[in-house]
């Protein structure tokens, strides 16, 4: 047991928060599958800020209502959805244009490594028995203007994920940055990794200790 | 006279034979030309290369087409899913091949086909092992992986509504990959809810122009539901 466990920083809702703090007004933004949906829950209120869905949808709502429901009408996870009022529909190359021609502000991308130098690994881990699948994940990595990634800053046995080189097969290199966390949010700069915040309870040591790659604290 | 339309479904499909290259529509459930699959079923065809986003699901569609061993090989995006256990079961077995490539170069490769381009270049993937074997070059200071057209030996698409001279329209989030794979197969057939007369879609609205499909046949509504949230 590593000293970790004890400390648990945000919650992933809290995360999610977070990351919804640093979304400005009028931003197009894609939510990965997994833990950065939850951040489409978490966008103020009082910013317009417009989700784009893979398969074809700028201006994304939430679940449907039993009336609303659209069989047809899903997000990138196949789950139910609706559209926002000014909402539109396109087909795949065109929304894939979107996302690889740098016509989206923030891709969020859940990750199972960062590096130092902003590369990341989200899409496979290597394990030969399970097939590879990439969908839309190196797409997102290389074409949107800012790249957040979101996951919890150890993985369950304590091993930190924010490291100098990633172990697993990458997703793209040099992409990542913000890395968001339960323990801090870090930015990912030129000349390395520096503390924006550290989550409640958190401190310097503490998270340098958790942390394989080095830290420029705050 | 112009008229795309066929009578049924097993006339929309004829001429599929053993080995052929198929583009089939949807993501997920989502726009998946399910009753055309059907027809493939039974048309008892063998070997193809069915280049979908997904694995198919349950045990509809591009999951019985594997589940009854006529997929010689999968290009897709994603095959994994929540109820992809024939995608599974086959790949596993080492019966069925694989290609993974990301999805918008999936999109991009289909693009080109009907564009009638010799491939392009682009930053996805290039620094990553799905890159292997394939030919890099520095644009701009950005690495760049080369990648083929992809185009088909027929289309399986679904849309909404169609005219005799093959507009179509399409419902909400179904469109997905239909108007790209439209253009890049020899020959394109499209399932549709329902027959319109000509002039009854507005010109403005028709998403693919008939110029790009050959055989459309009217099946009704959609059969397949997404999960709910």
């Amino acid at each position: 047991m590593t000293q970790t466990h004890f400390v648990h920083g945000w919650s992933i809702d809290q995360v999610a928060a977070r990351i919804a703090q640093d979304i400005p007004d009028g931003s197009f933004v894609n939510l990965g599958i997994g833990q950065p949906t939850k951040v489409g829950d978490a966008l103020p209120a009082d910013r317009e800020i417009l989700l784009h869905s893979e398969n074809g949808i700028l201006g994304m709502g939430p679940t449907p209502t039993p009336d609303q429901f659209d069989p047809e009408l899903i997000n990138a996870g196949k789950m139910a959805v609706t559209l926002l009022t000014g909402g539109s529909y396109f087909h795949h190359t065109d929304s894939f244009m979107i996302m690889r021609g740098g016509h989206l502000d923030i891709s969020v991308l859940g990750a199972y490594e960062v590096s130092v130098n902003g590369d990341l690994a989200n899409w496979s881990t290597g394990d030969p028995t399970h097939p590879p699948a990439v969908g839309g994940a190196m797409d997102l990595a290389v074409g949107a203007k800012a790249v957040f990634a979101m996951l919890t800053h150890t993985t369950k046995d304590g091993r930190s994920k924010i490291v100098r080189e990633c172990s697993y097969p990458l997703t793209a290199s040099h992409v990542v940055d913000r890395i968001y966390t339960n323990l801090a949010v870090i930015a990912v700069q030129s000349d390395g990794l520096h503390v924006v915040e550290r989550a409640p309870g958190v401190s310097a040591e503490f998270l340098t200790a958790a942390t394989e790659a080095p830290l420029v604290q705050c | 006279m112009i008229d795309r339309r066929v009578a049924d479904v097993h006339e929309a499909v004829s001429g599929i034979t053993d080995g052929a290259v198929l583009l089939v529509g949807g993501f997920g459930n989502s726009g998946i030309p399910a009753y055309l699959c059907d027809a493939v079923l039974d048309l008892g065809v063998k070997d193809l290369t069915i280049v979908n986003n997904n694995g198919g699901s349950g045990e509809t569609d591009v999951a019985a087409l594997i589940r009854e061993n006529r997929v010689r090989k999968l290009i897709c995006s994603y095959p994994r899913a929540s109820n992809s256990h024939w995608f599974s079961r086959r790949w596993s077995e080492g019966t069925l091949e694989l290609e993974v490539i990301p999805q918008g170069t999936m999109s991009e490769r289909m693009r080109a086909a009907g564009a009638g381009l010799g491939g392009f270049f682009t930053p996805t993937g290039a620094d990553t092992e799905l890159a292997n074997g394939k030919e890099t070059r520095l644009i701009n200071g950005r690495l760049h992986v080369f990648e083929e057209p992809l185009p088909g030996d027929f289309a399986l698409v679904r849309a909404d509504l169609a005219d005799r001279w093959g507009n179509l329209t399409y419902h909400s989030a179904a469109r997905n990959f239909g108007p790209t794979m439209c253009t890049a197969a020899t020959t394109t057939i499209v399932e549709v809810r329902e027959f319109v007369e000509l002039g009854d879609l507005d010109p403005e609205h028709i998403i693919t122009p008939g110029i790009f499909v050959d055989r459309v046949v009217a099946v009704g509504a959609p059969t397949l539901m997404p999960k709910s949230a």
